[in-house]
């Protein structure tokens, strides 16, 4: 019997490249030997029953109209429930949550797995790298691209991923949601490409397996690139923050 | 009017001086109708969409060359206002344009320009850190056709977000073109359903609201051109590949309505042998490549299938610039695994994010940042050859493969 992995919606929620989180769970299980499977399940058929869930992005009707699909037929929540490990990423993050933004702003009615609440921003969107700190499980720190409008209110019943070093993500300092197997992120990257362990961690609760490790040299580098960038950044800003102060406190000073 | 005509020589002598796009940019800025002015009393056809836009121009102006005389056009891809002045500015008052236009910009140039046609190609997905969604520029390209119904619309009719913006147009030509990605085009425009594309008919889809593909005035039929009275022209070209015989066409067809015979446009369009560098053999890093440009999952899978057969090595140059996009998760959307067994080296300043991508893909591959260093690598692994035929195929997304060209030593071969 093989692991299936189901990528929902492609059709509608494939508008970043977060189908590749299916590829990863895939491969990465068949380079341990544990037969998987890649199901592809399209808006236009019912949601086959499988091991592990992968929802992605998408634009905004194509948001809600896989929202109402999740919602009529239910297979997800039934699979949620019986301890189907879900990975949600940013439009399918927010379908998850209660309520999230139609293209007109008003509140649409989520699938309700995460107890979280989606709003449309009302600054920029939030587009860029990010970096985030895990906060509930032990994994190194989440690396990222975002690229969103929304922001996302908790609920006492879920945890937040991470915490933000770096970006946007739910808008208060954190990043994600987590309830039981099912996880919620804004991370594009597609976040399982740049966050192995993260893939593992599914994959062990989809399998109930110890997973020996694999050699992750392409993705460390990915990695260890990525992350000195974003911090190399911060550090050239505080840096032109300190010298523009030193700047000014050296005219204050020598005007005084 | 002397205003115009201060303007005009005063930008024509900055776009002779500068670059192609200061000149522009300064004109622009002393007068905002400035295109206008420069336009009037030309006929003007436009060239706009997400893949093929500058090969299209290029095509379309040779083809209207041989009878029209010198054509106005901004040959090397600055597709925005600026650029279109100095395209403009830069030839003689009354010469025919043919434009390439940013898909973004296209609504407000038929709006100013009032063009004699404009050619639409195709809409993907392209950019993911700019919000351009697809379905929305289609929307807005067909608000600018209902307004304008002086000019004549070439859509490539077997692309449906193509055909909902060009449906209002007074003289729509049809021409079914192809179009390999559908991903983008199964939410309907029209009623938010789902496209279906048909098996039975080629190129056929339909939403179950009634908006399907119209009729085609003009078929791409491997290397024929079939028309609606039954003709037939044999299509030739120098350039490869499958979406350059779709660039072709939609060239030859804007030709037609325009007022220049099938076969005269056809046999000009034949001997064009690159484009801005596209498809040429370079000399770099003391080897020759073939050099190609592919900027998004629809551009990448059409060239994969042209270089996926072949024997050379395969030299993939990826950057995530501004003009790139900064996101490159696009690249999980592009079908590498056609390259499993070829050698492949992936270069660019994010190579590390094709190398993972590649890695799933499980294609053998080597990871060189820099793009000459990477050419030279993949040609001394095949075992060097003789310079002079192209020894390694390189592509690249958009700065990737200008740096390449900017770097290569000589051009070998056109």
């Amino acid at each position: 019997m093989s692991l299936r992995v189901v990528v929902v919606h492609p059709d509608l929620l494939g508008t970043y490249g977060d189908g590749g989180n299916g590829v990863v769970l895939v491969q990465r299980a068949r380079w341990r030997g544990i037969a998987a499977e890649l199901l592809e399940a399209t808006s236009d058929g019912p949601l086959p029953v499988g091991d592990l869930y992968c929802l992605g992005g998408g634009e905004d009707a194509a948001q809600a109209a896989s929202a109402e699909r999740l919602r009529a037929d239910a297979v997800l929540a039934r699979a949620a429930e019986r301890g189907s490990p879900v990975l949600a990423v940013c439009a399918g993050y927010q379908i998850l949550g209660r309520t999230f933004p139609a293209a007109d702003g008003r509140p649409l009615a989520g699938v309700g797995l995460l107890d979280v609440s989606t709003a449309k921003g009302t600054g920029r969107r939030a587009v860029g790298e990010i970096l985030a700190e895990p906060l509930c499980t032990d994994l190194p720190v989440l690396t990222g691209f975002e690229n969103h409008g929304g922001l996302t209110a908790r609920g006492p019943n879920v945890d937040p991923l991470a915490r933000v070093e770096s970006g946007v993500g739910n808008g208060d300092g954190t990043d994600g949601a987590v309830s039981g197997r099912v996880v919620g992120t804004y991370l594009h990257g597609p976040v399982l490409a740049r966050n192995p362990a993260l893939a593992d961690l599914l994959l062990s609760w989809a399998t109930g397996l110890s997973l020996e490790p694999l050699d992750d040299g392409e993705e460390a580098a990915l990695r260890d690139e990525r992350i000195a960038a974003v911090r190399a950044r911060h550090a050239g800003r505080w840096l032109s923050c300190l010298g523009r102060t030193a700047r000014t406190a050296r005219y204050v000073s020598g005007r005084s | 009017m002397v205003a115009t005509r201060v303007v005009n020589a005063l930008s024509r002598r900055l776009a002779a001086g500068s670059g192609t796009v200061a000149g522009g940019h300064v004109g622009l800025a002393v007068d905002p109708r400035l295109l206008e002015h420069l336009a009037a009393g030309r006929r003007v056809a436009l060239v706009s969409g997400t893949n093929g836009k500058t090969t299209t121009t290029r095509l379309l102006a040779v083809a209207l060359e041989g009878s029209l005389g010198r054509i106005a056009t901004n040959a090397t891809g600055s597709n925005m206002p600026t650029g279109h002045v100095t395209a403009l500015a830069g030839a003689p008052p009354g010469a025919p344009a043919v434009l390439e236009v940013d898909e973004g910009y296209l609504p407000g140039l038929v709006g100013a320009l009032v063009p004699e046609v404009v050619v639409l190609l195709n809409l993907s997905r392209d950019q993911l850190d700019r919000t351009n969604e697809v379905r929305m520029l289609s929307n807005r390209w067909r608000r600018a056709f209902s307004g304008s119904p002086a000019t004549a619309v070439v859509a490539n009719a077997d692309d449906p977000l193509v055909v909902w913006a060009a449906l209002p147009a007074a003289k729509p030509t049809w021409v079914a073109a192809g179009l390999s990605w559908r991903r983008d085009a199964i939410g309907c425009p029209a009623c938010a359903g789902r496209v279906e594309f048909s098996s039975a008919e080629k190129g056929g889809w339909a939403c179950a609201c009634g908006f399907a593909r119209p009729r085609p005035d003009v078929v791409l039929d491997a290397d024929e051109i079939v028309l609606a009275d039954g003709r037939r022209h044999r299509l030739t070209l120098a350039l490869p590949g499958r979406f350059n015989r779709a660039n072709a066409v939609m060239a030859a067809a804007a030709a037609a309505t325009m007022g220049v015979g099938w076969e005269e446009s056809l046999r000009q369009i034949a001997a064009v042998g690159e484009v801005a560098g596209r498809f040429s053999v370079v000399e770099v890093g003391g080897c020759s490549a073939r050099v190609m440009l592919a900027k998004n999952p629809a551009g990448w899978r059409e060239l994969l299938d042209l270089v996926a057969p072949g024997e050379r090595p395969v030299v993939v140059g990826i950057n995530a610039r501004v003009a790139d996009g900064r996101d490159p998760s696009w690249l999980w959307d592009v079908p590498f695994e056609r390259l499993c067994g070829r050698q492949v080296v992936a270069t660019g300043e994010r190579c590390r994010d094709l190398s993972v991508r590649l890695r799933y893909a499980e294609v053998a591959h080597r990871t060189v940042r820099d793009e000459v260093a990477a050419v030279r690598a993949a040609w001394m692994a095949h075992g060097g050859g003789t310079p002079g035929a192209a020894d390694v195929d390189f592509i690249g997304n958009y700065t990737a493969f200008t740096d390449v060209m900017s770097r290569a030593t000589e051009r070998t071969r056109a």
